[in-house]
């Protein structure tokens, strides 16, 4: 005859287990035996706002904040005053680099910034060569937001040409639009929620400068492994 | 005493007198002091923000069989395919598994404690796979066939000529020992891995129960990469991982960022819902969740020590820990060192073998009050201490006790017990330092006050 607790899987015996230990209750940290909590079962968001570094209102602040974080971090962030004039800087860009292939997705600005580069482009709708896009010089995408408290950049798998295109070229190129830059952290997960709400893209990040370490005694080097450049064309 | 006892003292000794070592880390942490510091000041209010994590971590933990439940049958509905281990052993036979129904060849390997904790690596390579730590820190240390130095640094303690020796040793490549170098180094030889790998492994930072995410927070792109180029990803994390809603993130994320390693926000923090979805141009057909128990809910079921599974290493109390800054990561043999290691490794690997640890502090409280969760850390010491004396009584501890309690409580005793002790005394010094003498422990290194002519009492009785 089977032994009862054979037949339970490791998720029910897992599970039962926490229940049963959770059935003495534990202190609230902090609260010393006053168990009244500070942050309501709902949201968190409202409170974090008042604790979180600080980020003006009108968008002149949040993009000078922007501006300046980006600046900390050594990402290249250029302001342009229209969509050609950003199809320019990127053009110079290439040049100045000579590019000799970029990696690019299908998308409103990529497809318009991108066209008349005059270089082979790898592009990844539709499934890509792995190897050929590690050669390329530079990564091409759009974005989903730009964040000022933290200088972030916030891409999707669905938004930013999948997985790899962000990370494994040497260069990443952000496109961006103005009405793209949120105040802060808070702000960024209320636009996925609203984007994205039941069908969210498998991959969700947020990028904040380029690619870096600290694992030799401490010191900053840039591009461990993702892209050693970062730059932020907006207009 | 515990062998394993007798061996932290021993490398205790030996490391607190390697003033080199010392100065390494010194170096390595104050950087970091200042850092953070000016990080945590740029917050409207820090303490405000490490209640509320505090709180939302209590929830998440108090109510674990629901967020656990929600998070998987959310992950389950994108396709992830979600394992439950109730020890390391069994975590590493879900990954074994999964490589040979794969045929897998490869693993590359993001950062993980976790997979630390179980072994992984070892039992990956028994079965004949090459693995590959792409992580730089651990990257250096696997090369070193060492266990990371630093839950969050794994490598702090070597130097540039150190790191540069090895890569020169084991990689036949190492130009000079400029970090920068060095690092382009490791760079193009993990750039091969990376699209040779038959599986990506990671760990997680946090669960997002409201979605059914993990979250990887990471500062070079490895786990970015790992996560987007092999066929197969597998994720291996403890079940108290768990946060409630996805917007917690918005407080969770620069925090670690702050406490772990002085930044506003690592360079890349990424949620992970599934494996490439419909209409997705890459990532991984498979994605498995491994949920590893390995005696947390041994620890949850103390719900006096139960806020510890609210840790999210982020490595801050080691940093403050004057401890672990003079004996060193190493010296705990443990998979997490510092104040948290001390208190969690008694539950993980048995109280009797590892009550040492909790004796190793000066109860500063410097681990406490760096806590980004307020894990109460030093209190915990101290409550292991209680439940190692009270699961097994030390006698000859107890027996000076009970004497000193009774000579104590009786005045006549306690006046006769005085004078020979001051009469004791010069005869100690003669020992001082030496297997005779009884206060060895103390005396070593250490100077006695001089005695005073008279005692105290004497003084005042003659006063009157």
């Amino acid at each position: 005859m089977k032994n009862e607790a054979s037949v339970l899987t490791e998720r029910e015996k897992i599970l039962a287990r926490v229940r049963e230990a959770l059935q003495a209750p534990a202190q609230v940290p902090g609260a010393h035996g006053d168990a009244t909590l500070v942050v309501p079962r709902q949201s968190t968001t409202p409170a974090a706002r008042q604790w979180l570094p600080k980020v003006g209102d009108s968008f002149a602040e949040q993009l000078a904040l922007f501006q300046k974080n980006a600046a900390e971090l050594k990402a290249e962030f250029q302001l342009l005053a229209s969509r050609d004039e950003m199809k320019n800087a990127l053009a110079k860009i290439a040049a100045n680099e000579s590019w000799k292939k970029f990696a690019t997705h299908p998308g409103e600005l990529t497809d318009f910034a991108s066209a008349n580069l005059g270089l082979p482009i790898c592009r990844t709708d539709g499934g890509y060569d792995v190897q050929e896009m590690e050669a390329c010089d530079a990564g091409i995408t759009a974005c989903d937001a730009l964040v000022a408290q933290t200088g972030s950049v916030l891409v999707t798998s669905r938004s930013a040409g999948g997985r790899a295109l962000s990370v494994l070229p040497p260069h990443h190129v952000v496109l961006a639009r103005r009405e793209q830059l949120v105040a802060d952290l808070p702000a960024a997960f209320a636009l996925l929620q609203k984007k994205y709400a039941s069908d969210f893209p498998s991959m969700i990040s947020f990028i904040t400068g380029p690619s870096r370490t600290g694992d030799i005694e401490r010191i900053l080097v840039l591009g461990a492994h993702g892209p050693k450049k970062l730059t932020l064309l907006c207009f | 005493m515990s062998a394993f006892a007798t061996d932290f003292l021993k490398q205790a000794r030996v490391m607190t007198a390697d003033l080199r070592h010392r100065k390494i880390i010194r170096t390595a942490l104050t950087n970091y002091e200042i850092v953070r510091d000016k990080r945590k000041g740029a917050f409207q209010s820090w303490e405000s923000a490490r209640q509320a994590a505090a709180e939302t971590k209590w929830e998440a933990v108090n109510h674990l069989d629901q967020y656990l439940v929600e998070f998987v049958s959310k992950l389950e509905a994108r396709g992830t395919k979600v394992h439950w281990a109730s020890t390391g052993a069994q975590a590493s036979e879900i990954i074994l598994q999964i490589v040979r129904e794969k045929k897998a060849r490869s693993v590359i390997k993001s950062k993980s404690m976790t997979s630390e904790e179980v072994h992984l690596n070892s039992a990956l390579e028994k079965a004949g796979l090459e693995v590959v730590e792409s992580d730089l820190g651990e990257f250096i240390m696997q090369l070193r066939d060492e266990p990371p130095y630093h839950i969050v640094f794994p490598s702090m303690h070597l130097t540039r000529g150190e790191i540069k020796e090895l890569f020169q040793r084991e990689l036949g490549d190492a130009p000079s020992d400029d970090p920068q170098e060095l690092t382009m180094v490791a760079r193009r030889a993990l750039r091969k891995k990376y699209l040779t790998a038959d599986i990506g492994f990671t760990g997680a930072n946090f669960a997002i129960a409201e979605t059914g995410m993990i979250s990887i927070t990471e500062n070079e792109g490895n786990a970015r990469l790992t996560a987007a180029l092999p066929k197969t990803m597998v994720s291996l994390l403890g079940i108290e991982k768990v946060l409630p809603r996805l917007e917690d993130l918005a407080l969770f994320l620069p925090m670690l960022a702050t406490a772990g390693t002085g930044q506003a926000l690592t360079c890349y923090n990424t949620m992970y819902g599934g494996p490439r979805q419909p209409g997705e141009c890459d990532g991984p057909e498979e994605f498995h969740v491994i949920l590893l128990d390995n005696h947390r809910t041994e620890l949850l079921a103390d719900a006096e020590q139960r806020d510890a599974l609210h840790c999210i290493r982020c490595g801050a109390c080691l940093n403050a820990c004057p401890i672990f800054r003079n004996v060193g990561g190493h010296t705990y043999a443990t998979t997490y060192s510092g104040p948290i290691g001390s208190v969690i490794t008694p539950h993980l690997r048995g109280l009797q073998d590892w009550k040492h640890l909790s004796n190793a502090s000066s109860l500063c409280g410097g681990c406490t009050e760096a806590c980004p969760v307020k894990i109460d850390l030093h209190h915990h010491l101290l409550h292991n201490r209680r439940n190692a004396a009270t699961e097994k009584p030390a006698f000859f501890e107890r027996l000076i006790y009970k004497i000193f309690a009774f000579a104590a409580n009786r005045p006549g005793i306690w006046s006769v017990a005085k004078k020979l002790g001051r009469l004791g005394l010069p005869l100690q010094n003669l020992v001082k330092g030496t297997a005779l003498d009884p206060a060895k422990a103390w005396t070593q290194t250490r100077e006695l006050p001089p005695m005073p002519k008279e005692s105290f009492k004497d003084w005042w009785s003659k006063r009157k």
